[in-house]
């Protein structure tokens, strides 16, 4: 269990979501493990073993710039719309998953054990985040991982609708909130300066090099941070079979977790594909392109939400949006995870004209004519030009030069 | 309480008796429904011999039966196997269950022995038994075609004649296969029952129950295992056989092998495409699993099409699906049936081809003198009685099914541990050993998975006490039903609640099998795995379970659970 919790604990601290030394990992099968001392590590942990049936537990204080959102998220009802009870995120994949996060406001195991048995995760008041896992210690990293993207999409999209707000109503925003808002920002706008990877332009009908070039494009989208968690999809068309990343695949360890999907629908070995399968199939089929990368980029998602009107499709905004919205300049379109009328398939492929989309709330489709460097390069443009135009827009609004 | 009818019904066939009773408030409070409610109802007098009158065979729904909870249209069928000797269930699906609680009863208990052949006839208040006479030498298709404007579940021939294995048929296709259940009811000289009811269900919070039921279905829509192309709506549970090929995990010709190159012929995709088949279901599911041919043809399940396919060396898909119709018109378990002739076949050396496959079916079926009474005792019984036991693959006495262990760790030790013997669904490893659900865990290592086999066995239990369909858990999971069973109830279910309650009936059912001699000798699988590899590919490498490894897990397992006994010398750690 020691090297499971290690491995997860790597990818913490190596997305920037927690600081070396903060976490606290605690998995159990017969005999308990941990990434500290057992003496060091506050009983309140050890002993949510015995109010949950469970085989993990992580709780960390997030790294700074996560903390300082989570504090505000949390201090800040009138601009984050909370109750005292949880967060309610509005992104597509945190609401399907997670439907709220609850907030505990005393650091006890039976406190933490109640919200917990309710949901996947939650938000220890003034402290840290606290998720749990019961099949693996990885669902309590994704858990957690999902929880700080959730909240930085609520963070940032909250930010601007109430910036707006003011601006409508000629109020000025809340100093302190604006503080916050200008320190915050400002750490966002500094979190790439990765060179770009070289990723094939071409790829051959070779399987082991598809194998390889889809693996190559996964690690390429965890290391600029272009997904929450590691999960995204990744997948290539060549003589009749979509290569796709499995469900729950980590886009940084693909190489043993593609599944060969015959186009033709011959075989059902692709239940195990990503749930995206329909989407890409159907971008295939109508853009005749042969890449693509899927990734839940954090400004590309909180820009798509970002909608100054009012209609009466409030709430449904990420299945039923009727309007031909853009967000810097790139297509946004309505879809939920899956199959279905409103399903991705069905919603994604047409905005795919000139290579990407993004999906309200959700994430981004980059494709590439023939391979991964044009797929990547969309993808990573998409969330650099949504990033720059979210900070102009926000402090255009907050009158921040 | 809302969700429960507050009613259930006490049938007593030797006096001819029926009465109704309140369903027990401790019932309910720690059993839920379904599995646990008819566990925790028979209680001890599982120490009766099978075929006792007094032993009961229960009937159970649960709260959310009826309602428009997702997938939750199921039963579940229990009482002592046949079979194996322990407390066995079934989960079933079709209309019983909802037409049971329309009709105002929570659960039905079974006891006594009819003098001839009987009919027990529901329709909402007016409980009979009725001359069932005429019914008796019919076969479960006979049987439906007579039943209009009703549910019903009847015994074939196979339950008549005293196969060991003799399974229930509820509406034509859904069957309480496992375990022999059929065979206890025809003990009882209970051919069929037959239920109409046109009440409603109470629901509590009618509101909270509708937000539940979007949020189960929006997870539902996003799984690629149940709702995507490929997933079990489209393809059935057959979508699992190129699956389980691909992995090499394919129990082949009795388990001597792990691939058989012809699988493909028996797919889902060949299902679909050679019999044109169309989605069917239980009441009230939205994923529509099963599949029936356009001529009418039912589509075998994985594990029956893998088993009457790969285990006996044959893929003529229309041998397959012939041999799933004779089970099932006989009323016979496909997966022991299928296991049982692999086992005959091993140890005669006989080569078995499709017709004298089917042949052989229905030898059983009728329980012919010689071989189709032998075989119809299960593998274990059979082969013990040549003096080959080893060659039964079978734990407790029940065939295992299709996903051989060597290909997933979990599922070895979830064999080993499953209260009812050989069966995959207890603890399912085979959703994060192979579905990756919810998440994917390394199906070739016993790291962690005692504790993770001990969390999923708690969870089935409350799930088969909801009386939910395990597929929907591909997708939500326990805290998408807490929501819904307390805006049904008024409850205050929450994940841990659900799963404190799945234990207790795993423990209760651990200490029913303890009162009948069951203890740690039996947590155990056959010689063959841990002496004879599988079939490896030039990527995948299929060995023998390591003995010790697997032992370790055992132990903690036992550690975890608090069962003890697991150091007596008739378990050894070389």
């Amino acid at each position: 269990m020691k090297v499971i919790i290690n491995k997860y604990l790597s990818k913490l601290t190596a997305r920037g979501l927690a600081e070396e030394g903060k976490p606290v990992f605690l998995a159990l099968d017969a005999e308990m493990a941990s990434n500290r001392p057992m003496a060091e590590i506050p009983s309140e942990l050890k002993s949510l073993f015995d109010f949950m049936n469970m085989n993990s537990v992580l709780y960390s204080e997030p790294a700074p710039f996560h903390k300082k959102m989570l504090d505000e998220i949390t201090t800040r009802g009138e601009i984050f719309g909370l109750n005292s009870e949880k967060v309610i995120p509005e992104d597509c994949e945190t609401r399907t998953f997670f439907h709220d996060i609850p907030i505990v406001h005393e650091f006890s195991a039976p406190a933490m054990a109640r919200a917990l048995s309710k949901r996947k995760s939650a938000i220890l008041k003034g402290g840290g985040i606290l998720s749990y896992g019961v099949v693996t210690p990885e669902q309590a990293y994704i858990a957690y991982s999902s929880t700080c993207f959730s909240l930085l999409v609520k963070y940032f999209h909250d930010s601007l609708r109430y910036l707006l707000a003011c601006s409508r109503s000629g109020r000025k925003p809340d100093g302190s909130f604006l503080r916050a808002f200008s320190e915050i920002s400002g750490l966002a706008g500094n979190t790439r300066a990765l060179p770009g990877p070289a990723l094939a332009g071409n790829i051959p009908d070779d399987e082991d090099a598809i194998v390889e070039a889809i693996s190559g494009a996964g690690r390429a989208v965890v290391e600029h941070r272009l997904v929450d968690s590691c999960f995204g999809n990744a997948s290539f068309v060549s003589a009749g079979h979509i290569y796709i990343s499995q469900t729950g695949s980590s886009l940084d360890e693909l190489r043993t977790c593609i599944d060969k999907v015959p186009l033709d629908g011959s075989s059902s070995v692709g239940i195990t594909a990503s749930s995206e399968l329909s989407a890409h199939k159907a971008i295939y089929l109508q853009t005749g392109r042969r890449a693509i990368l899927h990734g839940h980029p954090e400004f590309s998602v909180v820009l798509s939400m970002h909608c100054g009107r009012d209609c009466g499709l409030r709430g449904q905004c990420h299945r039923a949006c009727p309007e031909k919205r853009f967000a810097a300049g790139y297509p946004v379109v309505p879809g939920e995870i899956g199959t279905g009328p409103t399903g991705l398939a069905n919603t994604v492929p047409e905005a795919m004209e000139k290579g990407g989309a993004i999906v309200y709330g959700h994430g981004v489709f980059a494709s590439g004519l023939t391979g991964f460097a044009e797929a990547f390069r969309i993808l990573f443009k998409i969330e650099q030009d949504c990033r720059k135009e979210y900070l102009r827009l926000a402090r255009s609004l907050a009158g921040i030069s | 309480m809302s969700g429960y009818t507050g009613k259930s019904l006490r049938v007593d066939l030797t006096r001819k008796k029926t009465e109704s009773f309140e369903t027990p408030m401790e019932l309910r409070a720690d059993f839920i429904g379904g599995r646990g409610m008819g566990v925790g109802l028979i209680g001890e007098r599982i120490t009766n011999a099978w075929d006792s009158p007094g032993t009961p065979l229960v009937f159970a729904t649960g709260p959310l039966v009826g309602t428009a909870s997702p997938t939750s249209g199921r039963l579940s069928v229990v009482s002592r196997s046949p079979l194996t000797g322990t407390v066995f269930d079934c989960s079933v699906g079709g209309r019983f269950g909802t037409e049971l609680k329309k009709a105002g009863f929570d659960l039905i208990e079974i006891t006594g022995r009819a003098d001839d052949w009987v009919l027990l006839d529901i329709k909402d208040n007016a409980v009979s038994i009725e001359d069932g006479r005429k019914l008796s030498g019919k076969n479960t298709s006979e049987l439906s075609g007579g039943f209009k404007n009703c549910s019903h579940a009847v015994i074939g021939r196979a339950g008549e004649n005293g196969v060991r294995f003799a399974s229930i048929v509820f509406d034509g296709h859904y069957c309480a296969g496992r375990g022999g259940l059929g065979t206890l009811m025809g003990a009882k000289r209970l051919k069929a029952v037959r239920v109409k009811g046109t009440g409603n269900i109470r629901v509590q919070d009618p509101g909270q129950l509708k937000s539940a039921r979007e949020e189960i279905m929006r997870l539902l829509r996003a799984s690629q295992a149940v709702f995507g192309e490929f997933g079990l709506s489209e393809f059935g549970t057959a979508a699992l056989v190129d699956l389980i090929h691909s992995r090499r995990m394919e129990p082949t010709r009795n388990f001597c092998a792990t691939f058989f190159p012809e699988a493909g012929a028996y797919s889902g995709y060949r299902m679909l495409t050679r019999y044109k088949a169309k989605k069917a279901g239980c009441a009230g599911c939205p994923v529509l699993c099963k599949k029936l041919g356009a001529g009418g043809e039912v589509m075998p399940e994985f594990e029956s099409a893998s088993h009457f396919g790969a285990l006996n060396g044959i893929s003529d898909i229309e041998a397959i699906v012939e041999a799933n119709r004779v089970c099932n018109d006989y009323g016979m378990d496909t997966i022991t049936a299928a296991s049982t002739i692999a086992c005959h076949s091993e140890i005669t050396g006989e080569a078995i081809g499709p017709d004298e496959f089917i042949r052989l079916l229905h030898s059983i079926g009728e329980k012919d003198d010689g071989l189709g009474e032998a075989l119809g005792e299960g593998s274990l019984r059979y082969a013990r009685s040549l003096g080959r036991e080893d060659l039964s693959m079978s734990v407790k006495g029940l065939e295992l099914p299709a996903y051989d262990p060597r290909g997933a760790y979990g599922m070895a030790l979830a064999y080993a541990t499953s209260n009812r013997g050989g069966c995959h669904l207890r603890a399912y490893p085979i959703s994060h050993e192979i579905l990756r659900k919810p998440v994917a865990t390394d199906r070739f290592s016993f790291e962690g998975k005692a504790r993770t086999i001990k969390i999923a066995e708690d969870m089935n239990a409350a799930v088969d006490s909801l009386t939910a369909c395990k597929f929907v858990f591909f997708a939500a999971g326990l805290e998408e039903y807490a929501k819904a069973i307390n805006a049904v109830t008024g409850m205050d279910y929450d994940v841990q609640k659900l799963l404190k309650t799945g234990e207790r009936i795993w423990l209760l059912e651990r200490k029913l099998n303890g009162l009948n001699g069951f203890g740690p000798p039996d947590d155990d699988l056959p010689e063959r795995f841990f002496k004879e590899e599988g079939t490896s590919s030039a990527h995948i490498k299929i060995p023998p379970l390591d003995r010790n490894d697997f032992l370790n897990a055992l132990r903690n397992y036992y550690r975890i659970r608090g069962y003890k006994g697991f150091d007596r010398p008739d378990i050894k750690v070389s």
